[in-house]
């Protein structure tokens, strides 16, 4: 059911996400280190990785998992991080559409800001790809994987590897997909109020709403500023 | 694995596959309307930089713009080299380069 057909566009996914695994690898292994650090056994931390597949909400889970927070708060508070895969997911459905059921509920699994990224902007350059999709997320997946399985061995060994400047990983990994976007006026105007409104967000309001927020505000002057020149024609 | 640890990151997991999940298989169906596709076109753009953006100018959680952020100068050489059409790994390599280097230089090594 779950199946390749097109060998090559599975390894073009696999090839274009890979370099972006650089910004991934460091945050996985960190997440394996911390999650040992709170007393989650190798087990559970590995488990977590592999069901739950967003670091975001599996990092903020672990000072909640050492307070003793309970279940319900817990995941109410991952469902929250994660609310911004709403947002993603809608911008993919032109291009899902197609894929029958079990294709769609399995590529959805694999979404996380690294592997949208690069499969919209293929779908948005040359068009979409399931077997490019799934080698997108395969590439992710595994990666998250092997990385929180080497945190964990490693554990005992380094202290923090985000105090040698790899959290940097991260940006530098976004940037690289982003500036080549900013094409026309609109896009850089998209770009700009995103980037001021998620700063003075990020600033005032707690946890990763600043995300949400952001996107919503940039999304709508994009969409009135495109509504402008389609008036003006 | 302790039994409650267990259920917890599978509602955890549950949660964020709903997540995932619930636009392409609600919206699937009845399709997308024009006015959402105008939105959700710039969507990637807007979320990039909303990621990007408080990671450069406010790593600690506060606003810091100047010399002493070596975020924002690591960015800035990162998106100048992709600005001028470098390939992703080149963009990602001189950032972490300038990274590292303030960061010896900021250890008095």
């Amino acid at each position: 059911m779950i199946m390749v057909a097109n060998v090559a566009e599975f390894r073009a996914g696999v090839r274009d996400t890979l370099p972006l695994m650089l910004g991934v690898f460091p945050f996985g292994l960190a997440y394996g280190i911390f999650a040992q650090s709170v007393g989650l056994t190798p087990a559970e931390t590995i488990f977590m990785s592999l069901t739950v597949f967003a670091g975001a909400a599996q990092f903020i889970s672990l000072p909640m998992f050492a307070a003793g927070a309970g279940l319900v708060m817990i995941s109410l508070t991952a469902l929250l991080i994660n609310l911004r895969h709403l947002l993603m997911g809608a911008s993919l459905v032109p291009y899902m559409e197609k894929l029958s059921l079990p294709w769609k509920a399995f590529l959805c699994f694999g979404m996380a800001d690294e592997t949208y990224a690069v499969t919209i902007s293929r779908a948005q350059a040359t068009g979409y790809s399931r077997d490019y999709h799934f080698g997108c997320n395969a590439t992710g997946y595994v990666t998250w994987a092997v990385s929180t399985v080497l945190g964990v061995v490693l554990g005992s060994h380094i202290s923090d590897p985000l105090a040698w400047g790899l959290d940097f990983a991260m940006p530098a990994t976004f940037l690289a997909l982003l500036i080549p976007r900013l094409t026309d006026r609109t896009s850089m105007a998209v770009c700009l109020v995103a980037a001021v409104v998620s700063v003075a967000a990020a600033l005032l309001i707690p946890g990763k709403w600043y995300i949400i927020v952001a996107c919503l505000t940039a999304v709508a002057v994009g969409a009135w500023m495109e509504g402008e020149k389609v008036d003006a024609v | 694995m302790r039994f409650e640890v267990a259920l917890t990151i599978l509602c955890m997991a549950a949660a964020t596959y709903f997540t995932r999940v619930a636009s392409p298989l609600l919206l699937g169906r009845t399709g997308v309307p024009r006015w959402m596709t105008r939105l959700l076109k710039h969507v990637p753009t807007a979320m990039l930089a909303a990621l990007i953006a408080p990671a450069l100018l406010a790593p600690q959680g506060y606003l810091q713009v100047g010399l002493g952020n070596h975020y924002l100068l690591a960015g800035a050489v990162a998106a100048f080299m992709a600005w001028r059409r470098q390939p992703p790994a080149v963009t990602m390599g001189s950032g972490m380069v300038v990274m590292l280097i303030l960061r010896m230089g900021g250890l008095g090594l």
